[in-house]
């Protein structure tokens, strides 16, 4: 067998991960984390604090519980069942930094904690500056009145 | 024609075995044949690393327990892991003074030290020779993954890092109890082979043509076939290189039947305890064969066997760059009379 027909037997040999079962719970498990920041929004708007810092409130209750659960060793049992679910939201941002930083905090709080931190997320930062800088550029050019 | 068989005419034969595991591999079907288990994954450490540092010097403590004999019995000693620069065997064999050398073959490594400490015994340069290798599924997933505690899901083709280390002290001369009947006839080393696997989630794949290689070799140039073997074992293909591995001895008129297996499928209990495609890393292999081959052939349920170690010679960084992954096999002929 050469290489490339190698290459094509291992791929189909390979079994694929359970598709639907895993978009059907990072479906529910996506929901059900969005239904809780809508349950926070709601008793943050309930007791009387403004909009826009109740949108403010929920991200950051959402990172602290993520941060929490991961800290516990709860977060990576749930996300293996969960997928997309749990990485989408902003829960998977916080898990992606707190991990490194609970791995990592062996080798020093600035050498390893500080600068492994963004080893996950480093890349959705930067590509998300970008990006949103191309959006404004776009979005400033369509709004000019040339003609 | 060139000679790649190693024969070892002054039968060196093994003195003593050790095997520690972690609690994963304690809950699995071997767990009875295990020395010791810690179900702490630090072991009372600090990191990661000196908790697979501890791993070692309890197998070699064992290990001495056992043959009755002292660091200064022991020649030389192969040492090797999965960490960069094999850090941690290092530290666990630190305070024993033997002259060492550090292997690194990846999951084959345990088959290489066997190798290399029945080549110098049999050379007459060692009198007592020892091998240990070690690995631990933390101190593996943050060098080769990602860190522990961050969710992500595996694929049913990954392999799971064991947690354990094995151990073996390898001597010539008499033959004082059972374990000593049981000798290494011949070994065969292995060739690197690449087959343009880049997907370090399936080293199965990656290291089934160089286990297969091997196979084909030994049969060839000993003219035996797979039946003359009580067993043919691997370690660790898992599931997924097991599988290849099979086809391509097929495709080569070689028939892999029910007396070929695998250390990586073995270790676990792989649907009851999610492990995908099985265990994998130098102390899976260590553990499976000096914790339950070896006390099979000692106790003669098993006769004649082949352990293939096999390993993938994969870093972080050959895979960030894109660099195919190539699979080495390293062969070992065990026998009891």
């Amino acid at each position: 067998m050469n290489k490339k027909d190698y290459i094509k037997y291992s791929k189909s040999h390979a079994p694929s991960s359970p598709f639907h079962k895993n978009f059907i719970l990072a479906f529910l498990c996506g929901g059900t984390i969005c239904t809780i920041g809508q349950c926070f929004f709601e008793l943050y708007t309930f007791i009387g604090i403004e909009e826009k810092n109740v949108k403010m409130l929920v991200s950051s209750t959402l990172v602290i519980l993520s941060c929490v659960m991961t800290a516990i060793g709860i977060y990576d049992k749930i996300a293996k069942h969960c997928g997309a679910g749990t990485l989408v939201p902003i829960t998977g941002f916080a898990n992606a930094m707190m991990s490194p930083v609970m791995d990592y905090k062996s080798e020093g709080v600035i050498t390893g904690a500080a600068a492994k931190m963004f080893i996950i997320a480093g890349p959705v930062i930067v590509y998300g500056v970008i990006s949103s800088m191309i959006y404004g550029l776009i979005y400033y050019v369509s709004t000019l009145n040339i003609i | 024609m060139k000679r790649e068989i190693l024969c070892f005419d002054n039968r060196p034969h093994f003195r003593a075995v050790s095997s520690v595991v972690g609690d994963k591999e304690n809950d699995g079907p071997l767990s009875e044949y295990f020395d010791m288990y810690f179900t702490d994954t630090k072991i009372g450490q600090l990191t990661w690393e000196k908790a697979e540092t501890e791993l070692v010097r309890h197998a070699i403590e064992i290990l001495f327990k056992k043959s009755n004999l002292r660091s200064g019995d022991i020649d030389i000693i192969f040492s090797g892991d999965l960490i960069n620069q094999c850090t941690v065997s290092t530290f666990g064999i630190l305070e024993q003074g033997i002259p060492t050398l550090g292997l690194y073959g990846a999951c084959s490594t345990f088959a290489e030290g066997l190798l290399l400490a029945s080549s110098v015994v049999n050379a007459g340069y060692a009198k007592r020779a020892a091998c240990v290798t070690s690995s631990h599924f933390c101190t593996a997933e943050r060098q080769f993954r990602f860190p522990i505690e961050y969710g992500s899901q595996k694929t049913p083709t990954s392999q799971s890092t064991v947690t354990g280390s094995g151990a073996a002290i390898i001597e010539a001369g008499d033959v004082i109890d059972e374990i000593s009947k049981v000798y290494i006839n011949n070994a065969m080393i292995g060739i690197p082979k690449e087959m343009g696997i880049t997907d370090a989630n399936n080293m199965g794949a990656a290291m089934a043509p160089a286990a297969a290689d091997t196979i084909i070799r030994y049969f060839r140039e000993t003219n035996t076939s797979a039946k003359d073997y009580d067993l043919v074992i691997t370690g660790d293909l898992g599931y997924e290189g097991h599988d290849i591995l099979k086809k391509l001895l097929c495709d080569s008129g070689i028939y892999a039947g029910e007396n070929f297996t695998d250390c990586g499928i073995m270790i676990y209990d792989t649907k009851k305890q999610d492990m995908h495609a099985g265990g994998s890393g130098c102390g899976c292999s260590a553990t499976v064969m000096s914790g339950y081959f070896i006390k099979q052939l000692s106790q003669r349920v098993l006769k004649n066997i082949l352990f293939i170690g096999t390993g993938a010679l994969l870093s972080p960084l050959s895979v960030m760059q894109g660099l195919p992954i190539p699979g080495i096999a390293h062969l070992v002929n065990i026998r009891v009379d």
